[in-house]
Formats: structure tokens, sequence, C-alpha cells
């Protein structure tokens, strides 16, 4: 007699594939969520300024400066570490860019000289954590206050305006738009998140900085080289607060040796509001940019709604903390 | 005479003032399987790191296939074709099983950019023929959702992915139902059959015993016996050579019949 071998159902389980992308997703999807609730609120205050177009415009205008700022924070938080020199960088590496254009440089080469100097301070900023072995949080506060003080030394309280910049073949290709519903800017921010998004998701890299932020010593074991992946880190926010830099300048035609101060809260906040959590190893690109869209638009949307600027930071933290509460109920944390 | 497959010479490393490797010169052959024994904080597992490349030893040397090795660590390991199930089995718990197989070694396309649906069907692949589960595997799952079993088998199967040269075992049936842990030998004598090698550490002298060709017995650091299956008849006998070693610190003090040259550590 044979033996009845029962098989084993050899079939997949079956995953609805849009049920699987929305849980796959969900981070950037409850982000998406927060963003309208928050867009319905400010129309139900003011319909008619928020059925406006311009109101939208003014936010793409300055909108791209912060997403230049998100995309590498959600990678270095993705990481297992922060940077909060990032506004010392800005400033720095745009303070560059200024003095280059002022002196009649090309603003390309401009521009050039401003992301390879972002480059250099991330590399020195990540070197130090790294070789040093320093907790990121407070090396990079060290290196904050450091630069920025650097920076005021050496520009002695006095800003540079550049206005002429307006008129270069440089500023059409990055900040044009004028008269077009969304400014030039915007596109490059997009093209800055589509790359991000696909070095994050589907990249060898992108994989790397998850596997690190979750388990550096597991990372190490299978082969991973974590300094390396770390230094990385803080290469690309310098770039990115680098860019933030010349395109905050390309959009004032003024730098001013607080450039970039103001980013540090605002940028952060972004990056946790955008659903990505403090611990490492998981994160949401497209929940960073959604995050940069939500902060950027509160100071639009409370004084359009008709409050004055000074509710603009209780509305910051009402929004801060309604979101991280929501992103807490709906990711669950496996550590 | 069978092949040096890798080799260390004298290596030493401490941790601060614990000394935890001490002058140990071990070898392995190609398609042998060696057993590495002994007691808890023995040493074992820092050795295995130094020749996987994780721990630089302070002093000595590690030759793969005849060839002295420098600036070792473990992608180098990896890339010679050494493999390792560590015993915290290196996983990362919140991402997919795919990202735990292919960690260190995607599978790329071009400029780094990864093969995606090539990794999610070859981990499929890989977790139906080794994975330790009933359920069918989706490997798109969290490591953290699976038990532990699973996990050792995700650990296990990851390094019998690659047809590596050498796959280093620490404790790999730990957490192993009796099925699952006969499934772990069957692979082994699988390995061993193409030719390839195996470290293979356990606390259980019984399993080690049928499984290994050779064993090396450390304690405190210092390897203290050296010994062909052929050598030991029994695996009672090897535990009464390591009760005696663990009593006195060296093998002798009792009459333990063994056959043939046992050799005894270096120092
Ligand atoms: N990272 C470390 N830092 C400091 N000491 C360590 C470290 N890893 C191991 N040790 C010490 O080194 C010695 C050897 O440890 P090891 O892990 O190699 O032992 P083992 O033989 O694998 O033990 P077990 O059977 O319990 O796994 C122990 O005394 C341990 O306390
Ligand atoms: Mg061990």
């Amino acid at each position: 007699m044979a033996v009845v071998s029962v098989p084993r159902d050899p079939a997949k389980p079956r995953r609805n594939p849009i049920r699987a992308f929305v849980n796959d997703n969900r981070r950037a999807f409850s982000a998406g969520l927060i963003l309208i609730i928050m867009l319905a609120s400010f129309t139900l205050a003011n319909p008619s300024v928020f059925t406006n177009p311009l109101t939208y415009r003014s936010v793409f205008v300055t909108l791209p400066v912060a997403i230049f700022l998100v995309v590498p924070l959600v990678f270095i938080i993705t990481g297992g570490e922060i940077d909060l020199a990032f506004p010392a960088t800005m400033g720095f590496s745009s303070w560059a860019f200024a003095i280059a254009v002022r002196d009649g440089w090309d603003p390309f080469a401009a521009m050039a000289v401003a992301v390879v100097l972002g480059l250099l301070l991330g590399s020195l900023i990540g070197m130090l954590v790294v070789y040093a072995n320093l907790s990121s949080l407070i090396a990079t506060i060290g290196m904050n206050f450091f630069l920025r003080g650097l920076i005021n030394i050496g520009a002695q309280g006095f800003s540079i305006a550049i206005p002429d910049l307006r008129k270069t073949f440089m500023y059409s290709v990055f900040s044009g738009g004028a008269n077009a519903a969304i400014p030039y800017q915007m596109f490059w921010a997009l093209g800055f998140v589509l790359l991000g998004w696909f070095l994050y998701n589907r990249h060898r890299f992108g994989a790397r900085v998850h596997c690190v932020g979750d388990n550096p010593d597991s990372s190490a074991e299978m082969g991973i080289n974590v300094k390396r992946v770390r230094i990385s880190l803080f290469m690309f926010v310098g770039v990115g607060a680098a860019l933030a830099g010349v395109f905050s300048v390309l959009i004032n035609f003024v730098w001013w040796p607080t450039t970039g101060d103001g980013f540090l809260l605002p940028a952060l906040a972004a990056v946790f509001v955008g659903g990505t959590p403090a611990w490492g190893g998981v994160g949401t690109l497209v929940g960073g940019a959604v995050g940069s869209t939500i902060v950027s638009f509160i100071e639009t949307g409370v004084i359009a709604a008709g409050l004055t600027g000074f509710y603009t930071q209780f509305f910051y933290g009402l929004i801060i903390i309604l979101s991280l509460i929501g992103h807490r109920f709906n990711g669950r944390r496996y550590r | 005479m069978s092949k040096r497959l890798v080799e260390l010479k004298s290596v030493t490393k401490s941790y601060g003032n614990v000394n935890a490797v001490e002058n140990v010169s071990l070898y392995v052959d190609e398609g042998e399987v060696l057993g590495l024994i002994g007691d808890n904080g023995a040493g074992k597992s820092t050795l295995i790191k130094i020749l996987s490349g994780v721990h630089a030893p302070d002093s000595g040397e590690i030759y793969v296939k005849g060839q002295k090795v420098s600036r070792w660590n473990a992608a180098k390991s990896r890339e010679a074709g050494i493999e390792t199930v560590y015993q915290d089995r290196a996983l990362v718990a919140q991402q997919t099983i795919v990202r735990n197989i292919f960690m260190g070694r995607e599978i790329t396309n071009f400029l780094g950019f990864m093969d995606m649906k090539k990794q999610h069907s070859e981990a499929e692949r890989l977790m139906r023929e080794i994975g330790f589960t009933s359920k069918v595997f989706n490997p798109s799952s969290l490591v953290a959702t699976l038990s532990g079993g699973e996990r050792q088998g995700v650990a296990i199967a990851r390094a019998l992915y690659y047809d590596a040269d050498l796959i280093i075992l620490d404790e790999p049936t730990t957490a192993l139902s009796l099925t699952e842990t006969q499934k772990v030998f069957s692979f082994i004598q699988a390995v061993k059959d193409k030719g390839r090698s195996v470290i293979f550490i356990g606390h259980n002298i019984y399993h080690v015993y049928d499984i290994a060709d050779r064993f090396a017995v450390l304690d405190r650091g210092k390897v203290v016996l050296e010994a062909l299956k052929s050598e030991v008849p029994s695996a009672e006998i090897l535990i009464q050579n390591m009760h005696s070693i663990a009593r006195t610190g060296h093998i002798g003090a009792e009459p333990v019949e063994l056959r043939g040259g046992i050799r005894l550590g270096d120092n």
C-alpha cells in the first residue's frame, strides 16, 4: 500500500494587491490623510483663500527648500543617526554660493562649489561622529554651533544681497516660472524626491541604511561597512543642506548670516509628521515629502485662515502632536 | 590528503582584560565537518568571529585557501566563500525576509539598483526549500513577526543560499524542534557531500559527535583537545574527556580511553 501523503497547499498566500500596497505604505498614507484633514480644516475656516490657486503657489515657492532638507533627513534617521548641524551646513554652503555669485562667478559653478562644500562639511561631521565614536545627537549640536560661529565671525553680521541673480540663465532654470502655476523649483524638488525614493527603496544603499538603522551589529556581521554607510548619510545631508541653501538664496536674492537657522525644528518635525519614527530601521520618503508640505502649509494656513502670526507656533505644536498620536496608532512598532 | 581550506595560526584576542582566545591554532580541511565544543564563555564564538572577519585578532595569522589574508573583514570573508550563522542570528527584525537574506549581498541590476523581482523569487524558493515552518512563507513578511525557530530558519537559509566553501554554524539548533534539528543535520550532510566544509558549534555533544569528522575542544580560550572521530570511540568518551578538562584544565587526570593520537593544545 502506498503511503498517502497530503501535499501542502503550494498556492502562494493570496494578497489583494491594493491592500498590500496600502499596507506597505501605511505610514505615507497616514501622513497624506493628515495633510487632507489639515487642508480641509483650513478651507472650512476660509473657503475663498483655500480655493485660490495663488495660496498653493505661495507655498510651492518655499516648499522646495524644506524638501531638499527633509529627503536626506529621512535617510539619516532611518539609519539610526541624526544630524542637527544641517542648518549651519546650509548657511555655510549658501554663503559660498552668495560670495561666488557676488564676485562674478558663473552661478552654475557657484552652485557646484556650494554642493561640494556641503559634501565636505557632511563628511567632516560624519567622520567626527563615526571615527571619534561620538553621539551624533550631541556632536552635531556642537558642529551646528561651531559652523554657525564661523559664519558669524566671518560675516560680521553682514548679509549679501545679489539682486542680479534674477537676470541669470541659472536662475530661470532653477527658480523661474514666475508666471507659471507651479514655480520651477518645485519640479527640481519633486525630482529630488523621486531620486530619493529610488535610492531609499530600490538601491543597495537604501537597503543597507535600513539594515544599519535596524541593527548595526547584525549589519556588521553580514559584511555591511557600517562606518561607511553612516558617513555617507552625513554626506547626503550635507548635499541636501547645500541645495536647500542655494535654493533659499535663489528665492530671496539675499544670503543672511542666519540662513538655515529657522529650518532646524520645522525640517525635523516634517520627517516625524511624515511618518518616519525616531528609532531607526524604518521610515518613509514619500511621507517625508508629505510632512514637508504639511509643515510648509501651517504658516500660510494660519495667516490665511485669518489668525495672526502669533498662532503659528501653537498650530505647529498641535499638528505635530496630533499626527504623532495618529502614527502611533497606525504603525505597529516591532522592536 | 585533503587540502587546507582555512587555518588560524596562533590567534589571540582579548576584550579588555578578558582573554577570550589565547594563542589558538586551528584548521579546517576541504569537505570536513569540524565540531567545536567547550563550556559557556570558552571563546568559541569569538574564535569563529575572528575567522569570519567580524573581530580582528590582537595577534596571529589567518590563512584562506593557502593565502595569508590581511585587513580581514566580514565582507571579504563572505567574498572568499565563508558564510556564517551567528549565535545572535544577525537578523534585522524590522525588515522583510527578502532584505534579511540579501543584506550585504544584494542582487543588483545596474549602478547598485536591486533586482527586486529576482530577490523576491529567490527568497521565496529558498524559504520553501529550507524555511522552518508549516505555513506558506511570504518573503515580504517582517522577521519580527516570525517565531524564534522560523527566524533561525531565515539565518540558516541565508547561509545556505550561496554555495559557500565553508559554512560556520554557531549553535544553530538551540531554538529548534527535533524535526527541524534533523533537517539542519541533513543540510550539513548535503553541504559535506558537495565537498564543502562546515564548522559546527554545539552544546549537545551527541549531536556534535554524530555530525562532525573531527573535534576541537576549547577551554578558557585555549584548544585543549583535538581529535579525529576515528580516535574517539563514542560520544560518552568525548563527554568524559570534557569533564576532566573542566575539572583539571587538561586531559589525562583520569584514565580515559581514547584511541590513537590526541594532540594537546600547544601550551
Ligand atoms: N563583545 C564582548 N565584549 C567583552 N567581552 C566579551 C565580548 N564577547 C565575548 N566576551 C567574553 O569573551 C569570552 C568568550 O566569549 P565567547 O562568546 O567567545 O564564548 P562562547 O564559547 O561562544 O560561549 P557560549 O557557549 O556561551 O556561546 C567570555 O568570557 C565573554 O564574557
Ligand atoms: Mg558562543
